[in-house]
C-alpha cells in the first residue's frame, strides 16, 4: 500500500489524515477544516485503509461505528418487543398447547401473534444471540482497528508541531506575552503545568505538556471488559459449567441433593413469618391480608462418607446447619441453596381410634405416621389394629381394586383389621377420608378419626455457575475502563516561541473543554499569554452575527 | 411529633423550598438586562433555598428510613420521592462543577413534579417482603437512582439547550416536539390535580368485574369511571355509571386515570394558550436567552460521562450481584432489568454517536431527552403496566 | 505483499474464531434441554442400598454377572404390570448369572413389604431412601430399566413399560458368556 509522504519528509500510512510528526493537516478534508477534527488522533483507522479481499470487507463493516451503533440500537429494540408481554419461563404452565392458550387468553390477538413470532421466548431465539454475538465481534474489531494506531501515535508524540496543526486546534493563541521578558515564557509554562501535574516535554523553541494521556485507553480496557463477561455468559452454556436443579423436600426428610453429588440435606422446619401490622391502602388495594415476613428453611447438610458410594447413607458426615431465607442462601463447595417456594400442611400423622359403634366405647387410640406406617399397632390385651394396605394418596376403586395416584400422603385411605376381644379373628374395614368405611359385613368395631399433625414441604433451589468469577472480572475490568474514560481526559497543551518572541499555543482534549480552560487560564496569567480563543464559540457567534444582519 | 410526622413534615418543606427555589432562579434570569449583581444575587438565593430543600429532604429520607427500619426505596411513592431528591442532589453538583443557575429552572421543577406524582401513591409505611430484605438491594436501588438522576441533568440541559437554540416563532418539527415535552409536563400537573381533587371529595366506587380467567373480582375507583371493566357491574349508589365497557385484556380502571389526566391536562394546557396566546416554549425562550449553549451542551454530556458508570454500576452490577443473592441467577429477564438494560444500550450508543459520529448540539441534546424518557418509561409505565419482580405499590 | 498477507491470516482467525463461538453457543441453547442421561457404554455409577431384611446389596458386587435394574413405585401402575413378568424371567435366568435388582424410589418399608408379600417377589428389592441413586441414574418416569452388563456397563432401555418378551431377551443381552 502506498504511504503518504507529508511535506515535513514523514511517511505515514495510507488513511493518514494528520502526519504523525509535524500535525500538518494531509487529507483534503483535514486541510478544509478549520478546527482539525482530532478523533484517534488523526491515524489511519486501519479498516479504512485496506479493501480488497472478502475478508478485508466483512473486517471493515465490523470495524465501523455506524455499524456499531446501529447493532446496538437493534439489540435495544429487539431487548424491548420482549417486554410487552410476559416472556415463556415466567408463564406457569407445562406444554406448548397450554403456553399458546395463555397466550390467547390473556392477550388476545397479540398475544397469539406475539406467540407465534416467537417473542414469547425472545432472549433465547437464535436471533438475539446472533445479534449479541455480532456486537461482540463489532467490539472487538473496531477496538483492534482504532486502539492500536492510536497507542502508536500518541506513544511517538513530537513536541514540535507545524503551524497549520496548531492553528486548526479549537483552542489557539497566537501573540506577544503581555507583560516581562518573553524569554523566560516558555519555563514559566513549564513550571506551571507541572505544578498542575502536566508532564513537560521541550524540544529547542517548542513545549508539549500532557496530562491524563492513560484516559485515552479508558474505552478499549471497557471493551475488553464486556468481552470477558460475554464470554462468560458463552461458557455457562456449556454443559457442566452451570448447574441449575430443584428439590422439593419435607420436613424431617433427608435428601440426596440434586446436582450436588455426595452431599445430602435434612429438612428440619419450614417456617412461614407474617407481619401483624395493620392493612395499609396498598394491601388493601390489591386483597393483601398478610405481608410475608420470612419464608424459611431450617435445614441440615450432611456430606457422604469419605469413599462411600452412592446410596450409602452411613457415617455421614454433618457439614454444615443452616437457616436457608430469601436472599440468605446456604452457601458450601461453591454451591448455594435458594429458598424458592413452599407448600404448607402436608399430612403428616393420623390418629384413629378403636371405638365400639353402638357404646361408643373406646378401646384405645393410635397414630399413624403416614410416611412409615407399621404393620401392627397394639392398643391393650387381645386388642390391637392391623394395616392390611394403605393408599396414600386414594384416587378411586378400579375394578374394585383402590388406587393411589402418588406416594405422596395427600389423600390416605386404610384398609384396617380390627382385632379386639369380642372379635378376636377381626374386622375388615376400608377407611378413606370424607368416604364413610366400606365393610366386609356388618362389623361391631370401627376407626374413628381422631386428627391429625401435618408438615410443610420446602421448595429449594441448587444453584452454582463456575463462570461467575470470569463475569466478576470482566465486570470489573469494564467499571475500571469507564471510570478511566469518563472520569479522567487527555488534555495537552502545545507552545511554540516563533522567531518574533511572539507566542503561538494551541490546546487539546478528549473531553470536558470546560477544565481545560480552567487550567489554560492558570498558566495564561501566571506566564503572561497571549489569551486563547475557542474558534467553535468565534465561530458560532460569527454565524449568530451573520444571521442579525440578514 | 413522631418520628414519621417529622419526616412527612420535611418533606413538605423541601417540596415548597423547590418551588420557591425556582421562582427565586427565574428571577435572577428575568433581572439580568438591568442590575447584574442583583441579579447574582437572586440566583445564589435561589441554589441557598434549592440546598435548603436538599437538605430537608435528606432529613425526611433518614427520618424515614430509620422509623421503617428499611431504606425508603420499597414502593412507589418512596422510590419516586428519593429520585427527585438525587434529581436536586445531582444538579447542585453539577451547579458547583459549572455554576450555571439556569439548570435549576427545569431541574427543580421537575423534582417538584417528581415529589407529587409519588404523594398519589399509597405512604404509608409497607413492611417489606422477604426477597426485598437485603442490603444489596438497598445498594442496588439508590445507586441507580443517583445514576439515572445524574443522568437526568443531561436531559434538563438537553431541554435548556433546544428552548434557547430552537427558534420559537416559526413552526418546525422540533418546534412542535419541543412544546409536546412541555405538554407532556402539564398533563403530569392534571394527573395530579384530578387525582388530589377526587381524593378530597372521598370519591369511591365499587365494582364486580369478571377477569382474564373468568373468575369474578371486586375494584374500587377512585375517580369516575370513564371505562368499565369486563363485564362490570356498579356497587355502590349515586355515582357514575361507566361510559364504556373494555374487554378483559385491559384494566379500565388505569385507563380510566390515565384518560382523565389527560382530558385535565389537555383543559389546562387549551386554557394556557387562550390566555397567553403563545406556545410554552416561546414563553420560555428568553429565560434562556443568554445561557451558552456550548457550555450547556458539554454540561449535558458531561452528565452523561459520570452518570453512566454510575448508573452502569447501580443498575446492573448490583442488580446483578442482588439478583444472584436472592434468585441464584444473576439476570433472569424480568421487563424491569431488561429497561435497565435498555437504558444502558442507549446511552451506550448516545456517548458512541457522540464521539465517533460528531452528534453534538441538537441531536445530542434529543438524545438525552429520549434517554429520559427511557427512564421514565421505566419508572412509571414498567412498574405500573409489565409487571414483574419489580412491581412495587 | 508478504505484510497483506499475513493481514487477512490474522484478521480471517480472528473473525473465523469469533463466529465459531457464536455457532457454538447457538447451537449450546437449542439442545440444552434435551436432559444429560447415562449413555450406552458409560460405567454404571455404583451404588449400596438395603432390601427389606436389612441386607445391603452394592452394585458392583454383581461384577461377572448381568443386572436387570429396575426402579419403581407401589403407585406406578405399569411397574406393577411389569412385576410378575419380572418375577417370572427371574426364575429362568437367575442361574445364568442374570439378576434384578427392583430400586423402589423412597417408600415406607410397610407399603414395600406389602407390595413384595402380594406379587410373591424373589429378587432383591431395595428402597432409595434418599432419592440419590435415582438422581444418579437420572431417572424421571417410572418404570425406569436399566442393563448393566456383566463389565459393568450401562445398556439404555426404552423408557417406559416393558412386556414379558422385551424382559427375557434384555436379560439374554446382558447374560455373561
Amino acid at each position: 500500500m502506498e504511504k503518504i509522504s507529508c511535506v515535513c519528509g514523514h511517511e505515514n500510512p495510507f488513511g493518514t489524515k494528520i502526519c504523525e510528526k509535524c500535525g500538518r493537516p494531509l487529507s483534503e478534508e483535514a486541510k478544509a477544516q478549520k478546527v482539525l477534527d482530532m478523533r484517534y488522533d488523526g491515524t489511519a483507522i486501519r479498516s479504512k485503509t485496506y479493501n480488497k479481499s472478502i475478508i478485508d470487507k466483512i473486517w471493515n463493516f465490523f470495524s465501523s461505528v455506524k455499524v456499531g451503533v446501529s447493532l446496538i440500537i437493534i439489540t435495544l429494540i429487539a431487548s424491548a418487543l420482549g417486554t410487552i408481554f410476559p416472556q415463556e419461563f415466567y408463564v406457569q404452565v407445562a406444554t406448548q398447547e397450554e403456553k399458546a392458550l395463555y397466550y390467547k387468553q390473556n392477550y388476545g390477538v397479540f398475544g397469539e401473534l406475539y406467540y407465534n413470532l416467537g417473542l414469547s421466548d425472545l432472549y433465547s431465539s437464535w436471533w438475539y444471540q446472533i445479534l449479541v454475538g455480532l456486537l461482540g465481534i463489532s467490539i472487538i474489531v473496531a477496538s483492534l482497528d482504532r486502539g492500536l494506531p492510536l497507542y502508536k501515535s500518541l506513544k511517538n508524540q513530537r513536541v514540535k508541531r507545524h503551524e497549520s496543526f496548531m492553528k486548526r486546534q479549537r483552542i489557539v493563541a497566537h501573540g506577544p506575552v503581555t507583560e516581562g521578558d518573553s524569554s523566560k515564557t516558555l519555563d514559566l509554562i513549564e513550571e506551571k503545568m507541572k505544578n498542575l501535574r502536566y508532564k513537560v516535554r521541550r524540544d529547542g523553541n517548542a513545549l508539549l505538556a500532557e496530562k491524563n494521556r492513560f484516559a485515552r485507553s479508558g474505552p478499549y480496557i471497557n471493551h475488553l471488559g464486556l468481552i470477558i463477561f460475554l464470554l462468560g455468559v458463552m461458557l455457562r452454556f456449556l454443559p457442566g459449567f452451570h448447574v441449575d436443579e430443584s428439590m422439593w423436600i419435607r420436613e424431617g426428610e433427608v435428601r440426596a441433593i440434586p446436582g450436588m453429588d455426595g452431599y445430602f440435606l435434612e429438612n428440619k422446619q419450614f417456617i412461614l413469618e407474617t407481619y401483624d401490622n395493620d392493612p395499609t391502602r396498598a394491601q388493601i388495594e390489591q386483597g393483601v391480608a398478610a405481608i410475608a415476613k420470612n419464608y424459611q428453611t431450617d435445614v441440615k447438610l450432611y456430606k457422604q462418607a469419605e469413599g462411600a458410594v452412592l446410596g450409602d447413607t452411613e457415617n455421614m458426615e454433618l457439614v454444615k446447619e443452616y437457616s436457608i431465607r430469601v436472599n440468605y442462601p446456604l452457601k458450601y463447595d461453591g454451591y448455594a441453596i435458594y429458598q424458592m417456594d413452599y407448600r404448607l400442611n402436608e399430612l403428616k400423622s393420623m390418629t384413629f381410634e378403636l371405638t365400639h359403634k353402638q357404646s361408643g366405647e373406646s378401646l384405645g387410640s393410635m397414630k399413624i405416621d403416614l410416611t412409615n406406617p407399621e404393620k401392627e399397632y397394639v392398643l391393650g390385651e387381645n386388642t390391637k389394629v392391623q394395616i392390611l394396605n394403605y393408599y396414600p394418596d386414594f384416587s378411586g376403586l378400579k375394578d374394585g381394586v383402590p388406587q393411589t395416584a402418588s406416594q405422596y400422603p395427600n389423600n390416605p385411605a386404610f384398609v384396617f383389621k380390627m382385632m379386639t376381644p369380642d372379635k378376636p379373628e377381626g374386622e375388615v374395614s376400608f377407611v378413606s377420608i370424607g368416604a364413610s368405611p366400606i365393610e366386609a359385613g356388618e362389623n361391631e368395631y370401627k376407626m374413628t378419626f381422631k386428627g391429625v399433625e401435618t408438615r410443610n414441604v420446602s421448595g429449594l433451589t441448587i444453584r452454582k455457575d463456575v463462570t461467575i468469577p470470569i463475569l466478576i472480572i470482566g465486570g470489573v475490568i469494564f467499571l475500571l475502563g469507564l471510570a478511566i474514560g469518563s472520569y479522567w481526559n487527555h488534555r495537552r497543551l502545545w507552545v511554540q516561541q516563533l522567531e518574533d518572541g511572539k507566542i503561538m499555543l494551541a490546546a487539546h482534549t478528549n473531553k470536558n473543554w470546560f477544565s481545560m480552560k480552567k487550567d489554560l487560564d492558570v498558566v495564561t496569567e501566571y506566564a503572561h499569554l497571549p489569551q486563547y480563543i475557542d474558534q467553535l464559540e468565534e465561530k458560532d457567534e460569527k454565524d449568530k452575527e451573520g444571521d442579525g444582519a440578514e | 411529633m413522631s418520628l414519621i410526622d417529622i419526616s412527612g413534615n420535611l418533606l413538605f418543606i423541601a417540596f415548597f423550598a423547590y418551588i420557591i427555589g425556582t421562582v427565586f432562579i427565574a428571577g435572577s434570569i428575568k433581572r439580568n438586562d438591568g442590575a447584574a449583581s442583583r441579579a447574582e444575587k437572586w440566583g445564589k438565593i435561589g441554589i441557598v433555598i434549592a440546598i435548603i430543600g436538599f437538605i430537608s429532604q435528606l432529613g425526611y429520607f433518614i427520618t424515614r428510613w430509620i422509623y421503617a427500619g428499611h431504606a425508603p426505596v420499597s414502593n412507589m411513592f418512596e422510590f419516586t420521592t428519593a429520585f427527585g431528591m438525587f434529581l436536586v442532589g445531582a444538579f447542585i453538583l453539577i451547579y458547583f462543577m459549572y455554576r450555571v443557575t439556569v439548570l435549576g429552572l427545569v431541574a427543580l421543577p421537575i423534582a417538584v413534579l417528581f415529589i407529587s406524582y409519588a404523594t398519589m401513591f399509597p405512604t404509608e409505611v409497607t413492611p417489606l417482603v422477604p426477597s426485598l430484605q437485603s442490603n444489596w438491594l438497598t445498594i442496588h436501588v439508590v445507586t441507580a437512582a443517583i445514576g439515572q438522576s445524574i443522568l437526568a441533568i443531561s436531559a434538563v440541559a438537553g431541554l435548556v439547550y433546544l428552548l434557547k437554540e430552537v427558534d420559537p416563532k416559526t413552526s418546525s418539527r422540533e418546534r412542535f416536539w419541543l412544546e409536546a415535552i412541555l405538554y407532556f409536563c402539564v398533563v403530569v400537573i392534571g394527573f395530579v390535580l384530578v387525582t388530589i381533587t377526587f381524593r378530597g371529595m372521598g370519591y369511591e366506587a365499587q365494582f364486580t368485574y369478571v377477569n382474564n380467567n373468568g373468575m369474578e373480582s371486586e375494584i374500587v375507583y377512585n375517580m369516575p369511571a370513564l371505562f368499565g371493566m369486563n363485564e362490570s357491574e356498579l356497587k355502590t349508589e349515586g355515582v357514575m355509571e361507566p361510559l364504556v365497557e373494555m374487554p378483559a385484556i385491559i384494566n379500565a380502571k388505569k385507563l380510566t386515570t390515565v384518560v382523565w389526566s389527560f382530558l385535565v391536562g389537555t383543559i389546562l394546557y387549551l386554557l394556557y394558550r387562550f390566555i397567553v396566546r403563545r406556545p410554552i416554549c416561546e414563553l420560555l425562550h428568553p429565560l434562556v436567552k443568554k445561557v451558552n449553549s456550548h457550555l450547556v451542551d458539554e454540561i449535558g454530556y458531561r452528565s452523561v460521562l459520570i452518570g453512566f458508570p454510575v448508573f452502569t454500576l447501580g443498575a446492573l452490577v448490583f442488580a446483578m450481584i442482588w439478583a444472584q443473592e436472592a434468585w441464584g441467577r444473576y439476570w433472569g429477564w424480568d421487563p424491569k432489568e431488561v429497561w435497565a438494560l435498555i437504558t444502558w444500550l442507549f446511552y451506550a450508543a448516545y456517548l458512541h454517536l457522540r464521539l465517533s459520529k460528531g452528534w453534538e448540539g441538537r441531536k445530542s441534546a434529543w438524545l438525552a431527552l429520549i434517554g429520559f424518557a427511557i427512564i421514565i418509561f421505566n419508572l412509571v409505565f414498567v412498574n405500573l403496566v409489565i409487571a414483574g419482580l419489580h412491581s412495587y405499590a | 505483499m508478504e505484510k497483506k498477507k499475513k493481514r487477512s491470516i490474522i484478521r480471517g482467525i480472528i473473525l473465523g474464531v469469533l463466529a465459531c463461538a457464536i455457532i457454538y453457543t447457538i447451537y449450546n441453547t437449542a439442545t440444552k434441554d434435551t436432559v444429560e442421561v447415562l449413555a450406552d457404554g458409560d460405567t454404571a455409577p455404583d451404588f449400596e442400598l438395603v432390601d427389606l431384611e436389612g441386607n445391603t446389596h452394592r452394585l458392583s458386587d454383581y461384577r461377572g454377572q448381568g443386572v436387570f435394574l429396575n426402579f419403581w413405585g407401589t403407585w406406578c401402575e405399569p411397574c406393577k404390570k411389569e412385576m410378575p413378568a419380572m418375577e417370572r424371567q427371574y426364575q429362568q435366568f437367575k442361574d445364568q448369572g442374570v439378576h434384578i435388582l427392583a430400586v423402589n424410589i423412597a417408600q415406607s418399608n410397610f407399603e414395600v413389604e406389602n407390595f413384595v408379600e402380594q406379587y410373591n417377589l424373589t429378587f432383591p428389592v431395595v428402597i432409595d431412601k434418599t432419592k440419590s441413586v435415582m438422581q444418579a441414574y437420572n431417572v424421571g418416569k417410572l418404570p425406569a430399566t436399566y442393563l448393566i452388563t456383566p463389565e459393568g456397563k450401562v445398556k439404555r432401555v426404552p423408557p417406559g413399560e416393558l412386556s414379558e418378551e422385551q424382559i427375557q431377551s434384555l436379560m439374554e443381552s446382558i447374560k455373561p458368556e
